[in-house]
């Protein structure tokens, strides 16, 4: 009990002394997260209206693969991520092992199933409500797929926000990849991490709470949006 | 602009479906049908649940493959110009997930001869100007239907295809719909509906064609067809009773 009242105080000394560490961590965590979240989205977005849209032969088995995609374990795409950016792995020459690029593209392959099989599954429903309507409105393909986009926006938005769950959570792939060093890729899970294996329990325990902070204010906006949207019926 | 102006001075009816067949899912829908629907009139498909008249619609309409035979408008083979002058209102109205201005909105966007404020006139014909800004999945069943008429209608169509518009509505919205028809039958518009109501049929319809089991069996003045059905089956169907 004793450590855990020591890690709420703890975590709010070093948010309200605004502790230089602390927010170095908070900001590499948050950017390494957003800038893979968008990037994932904008190879994700567009494939998933493909694979929903479009049909040709292999598009089940495609679907199928992102779909199993979805619960990659972290560590198996730190570890294949890690063989191919190391030294000697085929694109060691780019020199990036241990650099917050590596822990972005960790975090994309871990986050494009995700975005690509959700939104495959949303822009479908959709377009399947209104092939006929379109059909009839002979309206171009072209304008059928930004109707789709724009109306299955506040669905695609929690597509997101559950992305970014999954990357500012992770600890498995950026470790492994980006090697958790101090002022260059410490992030707040690998902080974490470390902190616990010194037996700085109540330290861990602290930036776990800031931690568990930012996936509630997630997972709150993402709550705030589904009712928004149901109770304007845009779902 | 000039594109425009030819198309809206197209002709499409009289409508001529020659030995059409269609098949869904591998089964025969419309049998070797032939009729014409004439110019500026209002017709109705009258037949039994299955009979294919929602099909029927859809494939004039463009929504489904013809098999075999063809269908003409005033002449000439569909095109995209062509069914760009028509407009479909579903049985089941779908609707965009927006608010009813938005939805009007879209067909805005496509139909770029007509505006906001044509928008907000027909949204006042069908009762619905006090719902700008509702959105248009959340309206009731007869509110969705006129949204749906009144989105139609926005297109300025040629020809409009009514499948089972007014089926469970209120008397309000029965009546509001009936008088936009009749309103745009007399602008010139060629209208086809599909019914299972026979007092809407003879309210509004000038020629009759019943189909049954994808052929059609009559096709007649309304007031013929109504007073002295020719075929079997259209007077048991009339009557109320089972076709099989």
């Amino acid at each position: 009990m004793n450590i855990l009242l020591e890690a709420f105080q703890q975590s709010f000394d070093l948010v309200f002394n605004f502790d230089k560490d602390l927010f170095e961590i908070l900001f590499l965590s948050l950017r390494v997260s957003l800038v893979s979240l968008l990037l994932s989205c904008l190879i994700g977005l567009p494939l998933g209206t493909i694979l929903a849209i479009k049909n040709f032969w292999f598009r089940d088995s495609i679907l199928i693969i992102f779909n199993t995609m979805m619960g990659l374990p972290p560590v198996v795409v730190g570890l294949i991520v890690y063989i191919i950016i190391s030294r000697s792995g085929p694109l060691g020459w780019m020199g990036i092992l241990y650099t917050p690029t590596a822990m972005i593209i960790a975090q994309m392959i871990l986050i494009i199933p995700i975005i690509v099989s959700l939104s495959a599954q949303i822009i479908e429903e959709i377009q399947l409500e209104y092939k006929n309507l379109f059909k009839s409105l002979v309206i171009s393909s072209q304008d059928a797929v930004k109707a789709y986009l724009f109306d299955a926006r506040y669905s695609i938005l929690t597509v997101m926000l559950a992305g970014f769950g999954r990357a500012i959570s992770e600890v498995g792939a950026v470790i492994i990849v980006g090697g958790n060093i101090d002022h260059l890729t410490r992030v707040m899970t690998t902080s974490i991490a470390l902190e616990t294996s010194k037996g700085n329990l109540s330290l861990a325990l602290a930036l776990g709470i800031i931690l568990l902070l930012i996936a509630l204010t997630v997972n709150f906006l993402l709550i705030r949006l589904k009712i928004t949207a149901k109770r304007r019926s845009y779902v | 602009m000039c594109n425009i102006k030819f198309i809206d001075e197209l002709k499409i009816s009289p409508i001529e479906i020659v030995n059409l067949s269609t098949k869904i899912n591998n089964n025969l829908i419309l049998d070797n049908i032939s009729f014409e629907i004439l110019d500026k009139s209002i017709t109705a498909i009258l037949g039994p649940n299955g009979a294919g008249k929602s099909v029927l619609l859809q494939t004039i309409n463009g929504l489904v493959p013809i098999l075999k035979g063809k269908i003409t408008f005033n002449s000439e083979e569909t095109s995209e110009v062509i069914r760009k002058k028509q407009a479909m209102v579903f049985q089941t109205p779908t609707l965009l997930r927006r608010s009813v201005l938005d939805n009007m909105e879209f067909i805005n966007k496509i139909n770029k001869e007509t505006n906001i404020s044509d928008a907000k006139i027909l949204l006042k014909k069908v009762g619905l100007d006090d719902f700008y800004n509702h959105p248009a999945r959340l309206l009731s069943g007869g509110e969705k239907q006129r949204l749906s008429l009144a989105r139609a209608l926005l297109l300025k169509p040629k020809l409009l295809l009514l499948d089972e518009p007014t089926t469970n509505l209120d008397p309000y919205s029965l009546k509001l719909i009936e008088d936009l028809i009749l309103e745009e039958s007399i602008k010139g518009t060629s209208i086809i509906l599909t019914t299972h109501d026979m007092a809407q049929a003879k309210r509004l319809a000038s020629n009759i064609i019943f189909i049954n089991k994808g052929k059609v069996l009559e096709q007649t003045e309304a007031k013929v067809f109504f007073r002295k059905p020719v075929t079997n089956e259209a007077r048991k169907y009339l009557a109320g009773e089972i076709l099989l």
